[in-house]
């Protein structure tokens, strides 16, 4: 038998307390909790985590690299949005 | 090692019959990304080629990770002292952690796993030469760690920038954890190197038996090597297997006369004025005969991954059966 039709599952470990959970890769596993434990073994070996999360590689919706340019373009173009946009006068601090 | 295009002739001639034709301006638009050292991400455009240049060599690497494990794998129970039977342990760990972070970022180019651990077992891929050669007594540890470990960091650090994002981030996990490998081999070689004349003995032919098979490692020499020219205008590749080669002799003769070790080689001179170490011919009939099977241990090996696929079979089962009572579980 093989591990065929194991779901693949995608990663994420939070590396410090405060810090964000980060993907680091993917695990097959028969369910979410050997994901869990697999991954431990696998991303974790020198401490690297307190908090892992396993998602079905299946379940997530990613953008589209060839549509980048239309969902990033509203972005680009608000420089008034970055506090470096702004003169202010000389000699004024604490801003 | 890792960059070599190991396929025969015959296999390469093949390939390139099964060349998909690429919209140009596509293909113009993907090389001047690569020239602006942007990252090649899972969804982008991609030519085929890449692709499957990719899959290539990412499931080679991942198989020379995996089977690695064996040639080390064979002295665990025998370590000499607690110590060393825990870091050996713990570096043979972490070759498996090296051969699943890269069969993940395989995945990650459209072929399964599965798929590619079948490949390995039917004979049909290829892995590291280096791997097919014994490990005869205790010092064979200390320098496969000092040298085949330090081989393999020389070739993988520019790894850690090549232009596939997913292979990138592996390489960079992989070359933080590789750093204890080699120095926990070198600690070991000098520890023999202190001891008895019998110790002395056993680490210089070690030292013998592993040198020549470290630098073929980094594949043919350049006036041969073909295949590069593709990788390193994709930015797979970003140094040749004669460089890299040099880099690791500069980097370990000096480390073997430190701790009193002759390099098995009559013809190596230090050239004062290119500041480089010079060695004499390599026996690339030996390479090559061990890329085709002949290798003193390619069968053993094979046969060690069967038949640890098969006997694990149960273990396979088991999950499969305990995730379905959970999930029974979980439903009432
Ligand atoms: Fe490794
Ligand atoms: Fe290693």
């Amino acid at each position: 038998m093989s591990n065929e039709n194991w779901q693949l599952y995608e990663i994420f470990i939070r590396s410090a307390k405060g810090l964000s959970h980060r993907h680091v890769g993917s695990v097959h596993a028969a369910d979410p909790e050997m994901a869990i434990e697999a991954a431990r073994d696998i991303y974790t070996r020198r401490n690297e985590g307190v908090s892992i999360w396993a998602v079905p590689s299946s379940a997530i919706t990613a953008s589209d690299p060839d549509a980048a340019e239309e969902l990033f373009e509203p972005a680009k173009s608000k420089i008034y949005r970055h506090p470096t946009f702004y003169e202010i006068p000389e000699g004024v601090e604490n801003m | 090692m890792y960059t070599t295009d190991l396929r025969s002739a015959e296999e390469k001639r093949k390939a390139a019959r099964a060349k998909v034709v690429e919209d140009p301006e596509k293909l113009a638009e993907f090389q001047a990304r690569i020239d602006r050292d942007e990252f090649i991400e899972p969804k982008d455009w991609m030519p085929e080629a890449y692709r499957r240049t990719l899959i290539r060599q990412i499931s080679q690497h991942a198989h020379s990770e995996i089977v690695g494990m064996l040639p080390e794998g064979n002295w665990i129970t025998r370590a000499p002292t607690f110590r060393r039977k825990l870091i050996l342990l713990a570096k043979v760990q972490d070759e498996a952690g090296h051969g699943l972070y890269l069969y993940s970022a395989a995945e990650t180019l459209g072929v399964a796993r599965d798929e590619l651990v079948d490949q390995l077992h039917e004979g049909k891929a290829k892995y590291s030469t280096i791997f097919n050669y014994p490990t005869l007594t205790w010092a064979d540890i200390g320098a496969i760690g000092w040298l085949v470990d330090g081989a393999a960091i020389t070739n993988q650090i520019p790894l850690c920038r090549c232009s596939y994002g997913p292979y990138a981030r592996a390489m960079q996990r992989i070359c933080k954890e590789e750093s204890f490998h080699q120095r926990q081999g070198y600690e070991a070689m000098a520890a023999l190197m202190r001891g008895s004349k019998e110790q002395r003995r056993m680490a210089q032919d070690a030292m013998n038996r592993w040198w020549w098979p470290a630098l073929m490692m980094f594949g043919p020499p350049d006036s041969v090597s073909i295949h590069s020219a593709q990788s390193m205008k994709w930015k797979i590749k970003r140094y040749s297997n004669d460089e890299l080669r040099q880099r690791f002799i500069d980097a370990t003769v000096p480390q073997a006369h430190a701790i009193g070790l002759e390099v098995p080689d009559p013809e190596l001179k230090f050239n004062e004025e290119t500041g480089h170490w010079e060695t004499g011919p390599i026996d690339w009939d030996e390479f090559w005969a061990v890329v085709a099977g002949d290798g003193p241990c390619n069968y053993d090996r094979m046969d060690a991954r069967r038949s640890a696929h098969d006997e694990g079979a149960w273990v396979r089962e088991a999950a499969a059966a305990h995730a379905a009572k959970r999930a029974g579980t979980r439903a009432a």
